[in-house]
């Protein structure tokens, strides 16, 4: 990791984290899919940056490794 | 299926079988050169070659042009490329010049570009133009330097049976309508598309990515009053779920592309009347219009490991093959011949050793993986392959109605551009003062020039650009005269941008392809030859 901000960044992270659960609130989980994507090409956009962006691709995958483990597990 | 007069050039043989004197020959006959394929690629290596003097016999196993307009967008480089073969004049004559694109997805218009011509080019960026005429202008062409005298035969219905390769010649076995005759050739060009039958008797792999979906081409003959624009929709309410385009060729001929999946059923799908229901939900109930041409095509994204194989050299669509998505299928195979037709002339020559080919390999094959790349990123954008790859295809052309940032990501085609031969083993040395367009290995940026367009003033040999600044009058090394080319640091605002920056002047040496080998702000007699001899191979 070398650009990526992984410390601490978002003023009132509970305030953050609840306005990002309130925008799916009454979704279905395809509706919310689609919400997330064009959320993340928003953010994307902001970031800007090419290696912030491939760090944080890879860090999103590394994070989620065990949750694709375990539904590989169910399904095979 | 229309009937109108001048739409049925395809049908009718424009190079009929004639018996050769070859054929009459005891033994085989030893030829320089012997083009397989006689479509646009292969007619572009046997004008190329003869107009430099080079003895060539281009066989095709038919008679006739392209069925059905098939490759239909001819990009700037291209038309340059086919300007210096002599054909480009009437190509974009007749052509449909094109510069807008819109995009729509579902039942509304998200957003449209404007290709933007810089100006001071003598090309545009694009025409619009059915394959078949384009082959009839270089038919045309080579009749016309047959006539001249010039060194050329396109001999129709001889078909390669056999092909026999050996260290100096490669020995064809060929038949005809009145039976077989041999043929002994000191160098193969194989041109003979996609399906390469010479590929496959020499045993080569093509390797690739496969794309499970069918697209259905219809060339419709319509008085419509769509303008002159590239029409692209993802997901329209005619095709649900699938993609459409429209784009206009001339004598009112529409192209029209429906993306119509992995499982049909062909023949079902390719009836007049299923067509026409198609063509009604698009159009309206009561467009009125003829079928010129039905097909339905599915495609690949592959390339050979090498194009050369010792007395076999492979170009265009026997070389390598993409998806139709940017137009980088004919446009791509003329930067072959445009490459190798000179490196050829020199080794046939013997001013240049045989491994000047293998320059042809690494800077085609460069340019085939950048082809290659970018017209796989535009399939996966027009048929995504997962569910994820869906929701932010229809993400980004959701955002990109209402957010500017979201257009750059909308990949419909990117439509082709010639590659710069970068990591080139014949760039000589690079000023990096001068502009980055026109580095080494870059293809010659047009401009305007008190005598006329530069691009029709560059080619066929090796030129010294000498621009305000002095040159020897003479300039001959390695037994290859390099011509002079004085120009003045102020021939126009174009020509001082796109060559000279803020340099008072500059040295380019050009190869005969029209690509910039190397350059320098100031003559240098030794450095100039160092450059020449790398550029032909010789270092």
């Amino acid at each position: 990791m070398g650009k990526l901000i992984t410390e601490p960044n978002i003023p009132d992270p509970d305030g953050f984290y609840e306005e990002l659960v309130g925008l799916h609130e009454g979704l279905t989980e395809a509706q919310s899919a689609a919400v997330n994507a064009r959320l993340v090409l928003i953010l994307a956009n902001q970031v800007g940056d090419r290696e912030v962006l491939a760090e944080a691709m890879e860090a999103a995958r590394k994070a989620a490794q065990s949750v694709i483990d375990r539904q590989e597990g169910q399904e095979g | 299926m229309a009937q109108s007069p001048g739409q049925r050039i395809f049908e009718t043989p424009l190079y009929p079988y004639r018996r050769c004197a070859d054929q009459e020959a005891g033994g085989p006959v030893r030829r320089k050169v012997v083009v397989v394929g006689a479509g646009p690629i292969g007619l572009a290596a046997g004008i190329d070659l003869a107009q430099q003097g080079v003895p060539v016999v281009i066989l095709d196993e038919n008679d006739k042009v392209s069925h059905g307009s098939r490759a239909i967008c001819f990009a700037k480089r291209p038309l340059e490329i086919l300007d210096r073969l002599g054909c480009g004049e009437r190509m974009v004559e007749k052509g449909v010049t094109w510069n807008i694109g819109k995009v729509f997805f579902g039942d509304r218009k998200v957003y449209e570009f404007d290709l933007l011509p810089e100006s001071g080019h003598k090309r545009p960026a694009f025409i619009n133009l059915q394959q078949y005429y384009l082959e009839q202008y270089m038919v045309d062409r080579v009749r016309e330097l047959e006539a001249a005298g010039a060194p050329i035969e396109l001999r129709g219905k001889n078909c390669i049976e056999a092909v026999g390769v050996h260290d100096d010649h490669v020995r064809l076995e060929i038949s005809t309508p009145e039976g077989p005759y041999n043929l002994e050739a000191e160098w193969l060009i194989a041109c003979d598309g996609a399906r390469s039958p010479i590929r496959s008797m020499l045993g080569l792999d093509f390797v690739g990515k496969v794309f499970e979906d069918n697209f259905l081409i219809a060339d419709v003959v319509m008085e419509a009053d769509f303008p002159t624009e590239r029409w692209f929709w993802f997901d329209p309410p005619f095709n649900p779920g699938q993609s459409a385009l429209l784009h206009k060729q001339p004598d009112n001929v529409w192209r029209i592309d429906f993306q119509i999946g992995w499982d049909i059923d062909r023949e079902e799908e390719l009836k007049e009347e299923n067509v026409r229901r198609r063509l009604h939900a698009m159009l309206g109930e009561d467009a009125k219009f003829d079928l010129e041409w039905l097909s339905i095509y599915t495609f690949q994204c592959r390339r050979m490991e090498k194009f050369r194989h010792g007395r076999v050299i492979f170009a265009g669509d026997a070389a390598h093959q993409v998806s139709p998505f940017g137009a980088r299928g004919a446009n791509s195979g003329f930067q072959d011949t445009d490459n190798l037709a000179w490196k050829l002339r020199l080794v046939i020559e013997g001013k240049a050793p045989e491994s000047l080919l293998e320059s042809y390999d690494a800077e085609r094959i460069f340019a085939a993986d950048e082809n290659i790349l970018n017209s796989t990123r535009s399939t996966e954008f027009i048929t995504p392959k997962s569910p994820a790859s869906r929701l932010f295809r229809d993400a980004v052309l959701d955002l990109s109605e209402h957010f500017a940032f979201a257009r750059p990501l909308v990949n419909a085609g990117r439509l082709s551009v010639p590659s710069v031969y970068d990591e080139s083993p014949l760039n000589g040395p690079d000023d990096a003062a001068l502009p980055r367009r026109t580095r080494p290995g870059a293809p010659a940026a047009d401009a305007p020039t008190r005598e006329g367009w530069l691009i029709d003033r560059l080619g066929n040999r090796f030129q010294i650009l000498a621009i305000g600044t002095d040159v020897p009058p003479h300039f001959e090394e390695a037994g290859v005269e390099v011509e002079i080319l004085r120009l003045s640091a102020d021939e126009s605002p174009e020509f001082r941008e796109r060559w000279l920056g803020e340099a008072p002047g500059a040295v380019y040496l050009m190869r005969p392809d029209q690509h910039v080998a190397a350059r320098w702000q100031a003559f240098d007699a030794a450095a100039m030859r160092a450059a020449l001899h790398r550029a032909i191979g010789l270092e």
